[in-house]
């Protein structure tokens, strides 16, 4: 078993004890400390919700952080908590990762684990940043690091922090270095846009007068095809990522749309209405190779890999209401996966393949539900807004990136996998959506 | 953007060229469509006229002004749906009409549907909805002579609404194909 269940384990052992105790309890935990400083204010997660078990962590602010480019501790403690495997556990001091801190004081402050470390600016202009791992229960060093780097990495720095921490204290892999796009409108301008997974550090990868949907990467993550409206009709493009080289791969007669990428990304199917309704093709990469997939007079559309290629689910109204259904990914008979909502829509596949993630229509609310593939249990509405969209995996399959709508405005969310925390990204003017989450790697 | 501007006009260069298209009651400034365009907004004229009297009890083919600029030319480009529906309504029929009469009389007229949605469910999803509606208004075109390579079915789902708000008054202003000259 992976330390984090011990600890989990330990904890629950230390709550039920303290409760019955009649001592601290979770509530006193949460209480603990004084006001936080600025910076970490500015960085707090807007977390909803409380999860089953977490692990109650210190991030302390890095020496040094105040003169930094960027709120190192901050960050890493947001992405943590964006988890919903961690509980923020105020850290009033800096801690540095030389020497072990007093690990009876951070005991008593009510932390399972501890993150201390220091920043420091090189001569060549780099920053030196280390950090440190302490098991606080065990009173043990559970190792570190230290890296230089740019500037303009101390945000991926943090980020790949959160990710080692994480990974020592759960045994999973960590996504907060990946990153996800998503589309922005403001007004009449909309610009698709790379971000970091914490939706922070956004860059403008397209700028357009036109919308644009369906924002898709390729399985390396260096390309993104999606689909714009800037000839007036629906486009389907791929786009270089760090080189902004962009070309057209298909564009025929009606609209050309949802785009998905199979494994080694070298096809696509998608949705095209050449030949007449919205019916799925693949084509090559290169826009060659075109081949139909589906023959039916209803629409079928939003097309999704599962994880092992062999199969595609995708949205038909073969029914009479939009459904997921799914097919061998060569096409041929489809069976109906989806049974309980009015309809549903965008469906999404869990890295693991176990998970199907779509929107589902009931009584005129669009929500975003988990539904166990193998049969193993009904699906479950994870929100509990009315107008959800577009949900996408996190490359751990531990956190669904959503869009939302609040007051008006289009938002992101993420949300655990049984939705119990939900943190916002990227709060800004702007209207957001469209988000899909990137795989490992940049 | 469509109607000829009076900046143009006031251009001594250009009276000319404008006088013979506003002579035609025109609309455009593509100098592809200068030639045709006073031979086609005379019969469209007409048939608008037609659809307006014939139509008049349901008030529903009205030109949406808030989504495009309105042509001169009187003619009705937008016809609406109902919900969830890729139907052309019966009060659709003389805007079809009066469409299929000038496709029909002028093959070099091409056009595109554009099908759009309400702003509920999924954007894909609307898409194809809005490209059904694209695509039942070409049917019903071509079924009255319009020759199907005239005329490009294409959708912006919910991606364009004709008018702001989560009403059904928007919802029923949204739903909708708009038949544009190419």
């Amino acid at each position: 078993m992976s330390d984090f269940s011990n600890i989990i384990t330990r904890r629950r052992f230390l709550a039920a004890t303290q409760a019955g105790a009649g001592s601290v309890g979770l509530a006193g935990l949460f209480g603990l400390s004084a006001g936080p400083l600025a910076a970490w204010a500015q960085f707090r997660v807007e977390i909803e919700g409380v999860g089953a078990t977490q692990l109650p962590i210190a991030v302390a602010r890095f020496r040094g952080e105040d003169g930094a480019p960027q709120p190192v501790g901050a960050i890493v403690m947001a992405d943590l908590e964006r988890s919903g495997f961690f509980r923020r556990i105020e850290a009033p001091q800096v801690v540095e990762e030389t020497g072990l801190p007093p690990m009876n004081e951070w005991r008593g402050r009510g932390a399972d684990a501890l993150v201390g470390g220091s920043i420091s600016r090189l001569a060549d202009g780099r920053f030196d940043v280390r950090y440190r791992l302490w098991d606080v229960v065990k009173a043990a060093d559970l190792g570190g690091s230290s890296e230089a780097v740019l500037a303009a990495d101390l945000r991926l720095m943090a980020h790949r922090i959160a990710d080692n921490v994480y990974e020592r204290l759960t045994g999973e892999k960590g996504i907060f270095s990946t990153r996800i796009c998503y589309v922005s409108k403001q007004g009449r301008s909309y610009q698709l846009r790379i971000a970091d997974a914490d939706g922070e550090g956004a860059q403008v990868a397209l700028n357009s007068n036109e919308p644009i949907i369906s924002p898709a990467w390729a399985p390396g993550g260096k390309e993104i095809a999606y689909v714009s409206f800037e000839s007036q009709k629906a486009v389907v493009w791929i786009q270089h990522v760090a080189t902004g080289t962009r070309r057209m791969v298909a564009n025929f007669r009606g609209s050309n749309s949802a785009p998905a990428w199979s494994l080694d990304g070298n096809r696509l199917v998608m949705t095209l209405s050449q030949e007449g309704g919205s019916q799925l093709f693949s084509l090559n990469r290169d826009g060659s190779g075109l081949k139909r997939l589906t023959q039916s007079s209803s629409i079928d559309t939003e097309p999704v890999y599962a994880p092992d290629g062999r199969m595609l689910y995708f949205v038909s109204d073969r029914g009479g209401s939009p459904q997921v259904y799914r097919m061998s990914a060569e096409g041929g008979p489809a069976e109906r996966v989806t049974f309980n909502s009015a309809q549903s829509l965008s469906p999404a596949i869990s890295p693991d393949g176990r998970l199907l993630a779509y929107i589902s229509r009931q009584g005129g609310a669009y929500r975003l539900v988990v539904q166990p593939l193998d049969n193993a249990g009904p699906a479950v509405a994870i929100t509990d807004s009315t107008d959800d969209q577009s949900p996408s995996f996190a490359p751990n399959g531990k956190l669904i990136v959503y869009n939302t709508r609040a007051a008006g405005r289009d938002l992101l969310m993420t949300t655990t996998l049984d939705g119990k925390i939900k943190a916002r990204l990227a709060s800004s003017g702007a209207d957001i959506r469209e988000p899909a989450w990137g795989p490992y790697g940049r | 953007m469509r109607a000829l501007s009076f900046s143009t006009a006031l251009n001594g260069l250009l009276v000319a060229g404008a006088a013979l298209a506003l002579g035609g009651c025109a609309s455009s400034v593509n100098l592809e469509d200068s030639n045709k365009v006073p031979v086609e907004d005379r019969n469209a004229s007409r048939a608008a006229g037609a659809a307006a009297a014939g139509g008049a009890q349901s008030g529903v083919s009205t030109v949406n002004l808030s989504s495009r600029p309105a042509a001169s030319d009187n003619l009705v480009r937008v016809v609406y749906f109902d919900f969830d529906s890729f139907v052309v309504r019966d009060d659709a029929r003389p805007v079809i009409d009066a469409h299929a009469k000038r496709l029909g009389s002028n093959a070099g007229l091409k056009m595109t549907v554009e099908g759009h949605t309400d702003e509920r469910g999924g954007r894909e999803y609307n898409l194809a909805l809005g490209q059904k509606r694209a695509e039942a208004v070409v049917k019903s075109l071509t079924l009255l002579g319009a020759r199907g390579a005239q005329i490009e079915p294409v959708s912006f789902g919910m991606e364009r609404p004709a008018v702001q708000g989560s009403d059904e008054a928007a919802y029923a202003k949204n739903r909708r194909a708009e038949l544009k000259d190419r």
